[in-house]
């Protein structure tokens, strides 16, 4: 099965420029930015994300992860999953804006699970949701606000976000989808 | 995990994945909202036979932090005290839709005996059997350990070269057998110190030292002083001439206490007996975890019920 390039490593980086300058802009500066990480690529694009931000505006990077595995719709539904750590920042969540950061948003069920994960732990002003790539197929109805590529892809095709600190290449490929 | 009966079943790896898993569970813990929703939906029995608060309490907590619904049932005030066999209300148990039954049985081998049965279908988890093991207080004994050796980088490490002394009733205690496995499974070297009369025949199989000076024991400088209880209930024949001798040789006095190494943890699983097998200052000073070990009991616990009411298959 032959897996096509869809972004390298400099088109990450551009993107998560550009989502960084956006968080940003649609914030309205620096002020009470929280960003968490879904583990696993998440976690890793967030810790990218928020070196964006403290080179843009110094202070502004506050990084946490959060784990959604208790929290989700198909524990019972495959093979038990081994949770990672959650670590939320110092200062909590509540009153600031929370950017939950994800890899690839497609049926929308991750990110449930994460709101849920929220409210166990913190009441936030806001939530935005970053994620590096949408390849669409929602089953809820939840959308992103920062989007690194959109990518419509057919249900049988598989996206892979390979990044450097977790895999040791940076790159996005689509597999699969004969049909 | 389908069940967990005994530490001897468990490998290196899985151990250390049970114990990274119930440091996802402590964190919650320390949480507003203490609760998780993994578990919603499933049923825990709680199946004890004898008494027990702390494990009782501690498996109960467990399983209402994750969202499961919690059934009590103690032998006594049941109809088990009008003769009903241990199959007859396992199969009630199972007839009501248990997804897990928690066991503590004055049998040693019933827990193994309901997982084996056909009886029931739910997991089982050995909650102390007669005087064969108590797996879910080793591991969080272990866990207890490697909490306070390594702190927040304890995830993933096991306990290479740790030395553990456990002093006391071997003969009868069962938390002493699970934490030869499970200890020497992570790499530690397990110390017995007891009265010869309460050390197990065929004990030169296990994977341990025995020795019968307390002492000589501390003396040795071990990471870790284990105090086992001296079960009153247990002590039907003259396993040692009076309790104030006991406490002379093999108790963790004021004086031991100040000969232990500053950095050595003393460890007991309760309930203590101040003055017999350790004092009230050993149990009080900042190196005894009897607390902390009381704590991270809710976590493993929680731990365990995850892994083994989760997943379709149970397998990880």
């Amino acid at each position: 099965m032959t897996a096509r390039l869809v972004l390298q490593s400099a088109d990450i980086t551009r993107a998560l420029t550009r989502i960084s300058h956006e968080i940003l802009e649609s914030n309205r500066g620096a002020s009470d930015l929280v960003l968490l990480g879904i583990p696993t690529r998440g976690v890793v694009l967030a810790r990218r994300l928020g070196e964006i931000l403290d080179s843009i505006e110094p202070g502004s990077g506050t990084v946490g992860f959060l784990d959604v595995t208790m929290y989700r719709d198909d524990l019972a539904k495959n093979p038990t999953r081994a949770p990672s750590p959650t670590q939320i920042p110092a200062g909590g969540i509540d009153g600031k804006t929370v950017v939950l950061v994800d890899d690839v948003l497609y049926s929308g069920r991750t990110i449930r699970a994460a709101l849920d994960a929220l409210n166990d732990i913190g009441r936030p002003r806001a939530v935005r949701l970053a994620a590096l790539v949408d390849r669409g197929h929602r089953e809820l109805p939840i959308r992103a606000d920062f989007v690194g590529k959109n990518l419509p892809t057919a249900a049988s095709e598989r996206i892979n976000v390979r990044l450097l600190e977790v895999d040791g290449v940076d790159e996005v490929t689509i597999e699969g989808g004969e049909a | 995990m389908r069940h967990l009966l005994s530490t001897k079943d468990l490998s290196r790896d899985e151990a250390v994945a049970i114990l990274d898993v119930a440091e996802d569970m402590a964190d919650v813990a320390g949480r507003e909202i203490k609760k998780l929703p993994a578990l919603r939906g499933k049923t825990v029995v709680n199946l004890f036979f004898e008494d027990s608060t702390r494990t009782r309490i501690s498996f109960e907590a467990a399983a209402k932090r994750l969202s499961a619904d919690v059934i009590n049932f103690s032998a006594k005030g049941s109809s088990v005290s009008k003769g009903e066999s241990l199959k007859d209300t396992a199969q009630t148990l199972a007839a009501m839709g248990a997804d897990a039954v928690v066991v503590r049985h004055q049998a040693s081998g019933a827990p193994s005996v309901l997982a084996q049965s056909g009886w029931i279908d739910a997991g089982i988890v050995n909650a102390g059997d007669g005087t064969h093991e108590h797996p879910t207080q080793a591991l969080l004994d272990a866990f207890t350990i490697r909490r306070r050796l390594h702190g927040a980088s304890a995830r993933g490490r096991d306990l290479d070269g740790v030395t553990v002394t456990i002093v006391g009733d071997i003969l009868h205690s069962r938390v002493a057998r699970s934490n030869v496995w499970l200890l020497s499974t992570l790499g530690a070297h397990v110390t017995f110190v007891a009265p010869a009369t309460l050390v197990p025949i065929g004990i030169g199989d296990w994977p341990v030292t025995v020795g019968y000076d307390l002492d000589a024991a501390i003396a040795a400088k071990p990471d870790v002083v284990m105090m086992l209880r001296i079960q009153g209930e247990r002590m039907n024949a003259a396993f040692f001439p009076t309790a104030r001798e006991y406490a002379r040789q093999w108790g963790l006095d004021d004086e031991r206490l100040a000969k232990l190494p500053a950095s050595s943890l003393v460890m007991h699983p309760g309930p203590m007996n101040r003055g017999l097998e350790i004092s009230a200052k050993a149990a009080d000073s900042a190196q005894s975890t009897v607390l902390e070990q009381v704590a991270n009991g809710v976590s493993i616990r929680m731990a365990v019920l995850y892994l083994l009411l989760s997943g379709t298959t149970g397998e990880m």
